[in-house]
C-alpha cells in the first residue's frame, strides 16, 4: 500500500471553507445518481414500480377491450335467402352486427345454441324464416328478436312495392361516455404512481436509518434539504418515465387510446400526485422500524385506496358509498385530475383543483411526518 | 487553542442510565487517540457526542474550537467519521460509493480513485458494496470518511467484526493515516488494539473514564509482575530457588516460570547460567490495568 501520493499534512480541500445555505447542488447530483443507480439495479422495485401497472394495463386493457362490442353471431342452416339479401342491402351494417356463419346439420347448429358458442340458429322453409335461440343471455335474446324482426319487415315491405308510410332516420350524438381503456390508463398509472412514490419514500427512510447512512450524510456537508430534494427527483423523473410508457402503449392501435388536446397537463398532475405519496411514505418511513413493516403498511394504505379512490373501480360505474368516499382519498384526485385532462378532453385548467388539493395534502403530511422523524433507531 | 478535541464533564443520560457520566480529556493535534471499554460502556455514545451526533446534557465540546452541536456547517468538513455500521448507498459499487462521497464534500473524482488505492480497493472498484469482504467493507468505509482530507477522523470500533488477518491489515492501514498527520479518534474493545495503535488511551466503564495515559505509561503504574518462562529442567527446583530471591516458583513440567516484579536480576543470572531456552518474558497489559481499576476481568 503506498500513501505518498497524498500531500502531507491534512488540509481542507479546495472547496472548503464557508459554505453557502441553502442546496449543495453537487450534493444534490451525487445523491440523486446514487439513488437512480440504486433504483434501476433494484430488480424488485423496478418490476413492481414499473413493469406490473404496465401488465395490469396490458391485462385489463386487452380483457375489457374485447367485450366492449358484443357481435351476435348466427349459423345459417342450408340456404337463407332472406338474410342473405339483407346483409347485401345494407353495405356492411349488418355485418357490423352480426357474425354469420353456415352449417348443414340443424341437430349440430342447435346444440351450438345450447351450449352458447353461437348466439342463433336460422333456417328458412319457403316464406318462413325460423330463428333458434336461447334466452340464456336475455339482451343478446332481444337483439336477436329485434334484429330478424325487422330483416322480415324491410323484406315484406320491398316484395310490396310500395314506397314505406314511415321512415327511419337515426342520427348520431358524439359520444362523450369514456371507453374501457379512457379510465384504464389514468386509473392504473394513478396506482402506479402512488405506490411507486410512497414505497420509494419510506423504503430509502428506513433503509438508511437501519445502515445508519442518514446519520452519516448528516455529519456531511450537505442539508436535509439537498437529500429530500434528491429523492423527490428521482421519485418525479420515475413517475414521468412511467407516463409515457403508459401512454405509449395505451395508444397503440390494439388499445386505441386516444389522447385530448390538454393531455400534457397529466405531467404537473403527475407531479403533484407524486409529492402526495412520497409525503405518505416520509410518514410511514418516519414510524416503521424495519422495512418489512414499512412495506406492510403503504400497501396497507394505498391497495384500499386503488379500490376506494376510482383507480381500480372506475368512479362512473362504482357504488354511490364508493363514489363518497373517494371524495377523502387522494388518489381520486390524481386519477381524476389526468383522466379530465388526458382522455375527456377538458381544459387545462380543470387539473388545477385536484393539484391543489394533491399538495396541500403533501404539504400538511410533510409537517406531520417531520414532527414524528427520527434520524436514528433509539 | 491547542487542543484538537476539548471534552469537559459532558454528560449524557438515556432514562436512569447514565450512558456518559461525567467525561473530559484533551486530544491533542496529530494524536492518535483511543477509548477503550467493555461494550455498554459509554464510548460511542462520548464519540457521538464529540462527532455531533448527539446533544449532550451537559458539560462542552469543542472540535478544532468549534462546537459540534447544534450540527455545525463549518466543522462537517474538517471531521472525517466512520460510524459503527457499514453506511453505504444500496447497490453502488465500491467505486461509485467512494465518489458519491467525494462529491458531497465537492472534492474531484480523481481524489476518491487515490483514495480507492490508498486503501487497496482498487481490485475491488466494480464490486458492489453488498458484495465485499468484512474487511473490505471497513476499509471502505474508512476511504470515505477520508476521502475530503479532514483533520480530524472518528473511528467507532472500525475493526469490530473482522478476523484477525483483517485487522492486522486494517491496522497497517491505520498507522500509515495516522503517519500523515491526522488526528484520529478510535473506540475500540479490544485491549491489544488499543495498546498497538494509541498514543495514548481513555479506558471507560460504566460511563466514566477511569484512566488516561499512553499504554505504555498505565502498565508501567500497575507495578504489576513480570512472568518469566524457560524450558523445564533446564534448572532444578533448588537452583531456580537460589537464583532468584522473592519470585514466586511454578513448575508445570513443561515452562519453569518465574512472577517477580523485579525481572533485571533473574534475567542477568539466568544469561550467566546460560538456561534461557525457550524463555518468554509476560509483562502486564492494559487487561490487567482494567482488573486493577474496576476489581473485575475484562470481558469485551
Amino acid at each position: 500500500m503506498t500513501t505518498s501520493a497524498r500531500p502531507a499534512p491534512p488540509a481542507p480541500p479546495g472547496g472548503a471553507g464557508p459554505r453557502r445555505r441553502g442546496v449543495n447542488w453537487p450534493g444534490f447530483r451525487s445523491l440523486s445518481r446514487a439513488m437512480f443507480r440504486g433504483f434501476v439495479r433494484d430488480r424488485a422495485a423496478l418490476f413492481f414500480t414499473i413493469l406490473f401497472p404496465v401488465l395490469f394495463l396490458v391485462l385489463f386493457g386487452s380483457i375489457y377491450k374485447s367485450s366492449s362490442t358484443p357481435r351476435i353471431s348466427v349459423v345459417e342452416v342450408g340456404p337463407v335467402s332472406v338474410l342473405d339479401q339483407a346483409r347485401a342491402g345494407s353495405h356492411g351494417q349488418l355485418d357490423k352486427l352480426l357474425t354469420v356463419t353456415h352449417s348443414t346439420s340443424l341437430a349440430h347448429a342447435l346444440n351450438e345454441v345450447r351450449q352458447a358458442t353461437v348466439d342463433a340458429a336460422v333456417q328458412q322453409q319457403g316464406g318462413r324464416l325460423i330463428v333458434h335461440y336461447s334466452i340464456a343471455d336475455p339482451t343478446t335474446a332481444a337483439g336477436i328478436t329485434s334484429v330478424f324482426s325487422g330483416i322480415v319487415q324491410a323484406a315484406n315491405q320491398a316484395s310490396s312495392g310500395r314506397p314505406p308510410a314511415y321512415q327511419l332516420d337515426t342520427r348520431q350524438v358524439e359520444d362523450k361516455s369514456l371507453k374501457p381503456i379512457q379510465y384504464l390508463t389514468p386509473g392504473l398509472l394513478g396506482w402506479a404512481i402512488a405506490s411507486g412514490g410512497a414505497f420509494a419514500a419510506a423504503l430509502t427512510l428506513v433503509g438508511w436509518r437501519k445502515n445508519k447512512l442518514l446519520r452519516r450524510l448528516r455529519l456531511a456537508p450537505v442539508g436535509t434539504t439537498s437529500i429530500v430534494t434528491a429523492r423527490i427527483a428521482v421519485s418525479v423523473a420515475v413517475a414521468i418515465v412511467e407516463t409515457f410508457v403508459f401512454i405509449a402503449i395505451a395508444t397503440t392501435p390494439y388499445f386505441g387510446l386516444r389522447l385530448t388536446a390538454y393531455w400534457w397537463m397529466a405531467i404537473p398532475v403527475v407531479i403533484c400526485g407524486t409529492l402526495a405519496f412520497m409525503s405518505i411514505g416520509l410518514l410511514v418511513g418516519a414510524l416503521a422500524k424495519s422495512q418489512e413493516a414499512a412495506t406492510a403498511i403503504v400497501n396497507l394504505v394505498v391497495l384500499p385506496m386503488a379500490f376506494l379512490g376510482g383507480a381500480f373501480i372506475p368512479l362512473a360505474f362504482a357504488p354511490q358509498w364508493i363514489v363518497k368516499v373517494s371524495y377523502v382519498m387522494p388518489l381520486r384526485y390524481l386519477v381524476v385530475g389526468m383522466q379530465n385532462v388526458m382522455a375527456r378532453g377538458d381544459g387545462p385548467a380543470s387539473a388545477l383543483p385536484a393539484m391543489g388539493i394533491l399538495l396541500g395534502f403533501a404539504a400538511v403530511l410533510t409537517v406531520i411526518a417531520i414532527r414524528v422523524f427520527r434520524w436514528d433507531e433509539i | 487553542m491547542s487542543a484538537a478535541i476539548s471534552v469537559k464533564d459532558v454528560r449524557k443520560s438515556y432514562g436512569s442510565l447514565r450512558a456518559v457520566d461525567g467525561v473530559t480529556f484533551e486530544v491533542g493535534h496529530g494524536e492518535f487517540f483511543g477509548i477503550l471499554g467493555p461494550n455498554g460502556a459509554g464510548k460511542t455514545t462520548t464519540l457521538e457526542i464529540i462527532e455531533g451526533l448527539r446533544e449532550p446534557d451537559g458539560g462542552q465540546v469543542t472540535v478544532l474550537g468549534l462546537r459540534p452541536w447544534p450540527r455545525n456547517p463549518a466543522l462537517l468538513p474538517r471531521i472525517g467519521v466512520q460510524l459503527q455500521a457499514t453506511s453505504f448507498f444500496e447497490r453502488l459499487t465500491a467505486r461509485e460509493q467512494l465518489r458519491t462521497f467525494a462529491e458531497l464534500y465537492r472534492v474531484p473524482a480523481r481524489r476518491a480513485d487515490e483514495m480507492l488505492e490508498v486503501v487497496g480497493l482498487t481490485s475491488a472498484a466494480a464490486t458492489r458494496t453488498e458484495k465485499l469482504s468484512g474487511g473490505q467493507a471497513q476499509r471502505l468505509s474508512i476511504a470515505c470518511a477520508l476521502v475530503h482530507h479532514p483533520n480530524v477522523l472518528f473511528l467507532d470500533e472500525p475493526t469490530g467484526a473482522l478476523d484477525p488477518q483483517a485487522r492486522r491489515n486494517l491496522w497497517d492501514l491505520l498507522r500509515a493515516i495516522e503517519a500523515e498527520g491526522h488526528t484520529i479518534v478510535l473506540t475500540t474493545h479490544h485491549m491489544d488494539e488499543a495498546e498497538t495503535l494509541c498514543h495514548r488511551v481513555a479506558i471507560m466503564d460504566q460511563g466514566k473514564i477511569l484512566r488516561i495515559g499512553a499504554p505504555a505509561a498505565l502498565v508501567r503504574g500497575l507495578a504489576h509482575p513480570v512472568r518469566i518462562s524457560i524450558e523445564s529442567g533446564l534448572l532444578s527446583a533448588d537452583q531456580a530457588r537460589a537464583l532468584a530471591d522473592g519470585a514466586t516458583i511454578a513448575d508445570d513440567g513443561v515452562s519453569l516460570t518465574f512472577t517477580t516484579t523485579e525481572p533485571a536480576p533473574v534475567l542477568a543470572q539466568l544469561a550467566e547460567r546460560n538456561a534461557l531456552g525457550g524463555l518468554q518474558v509476560a509483562g502486564a497489559s492494559l487487561e490487567d490495568v482494567f482488573l486493577q481499576l474496576t476489581g473485575r476481568e475484562y470481558r469485551a
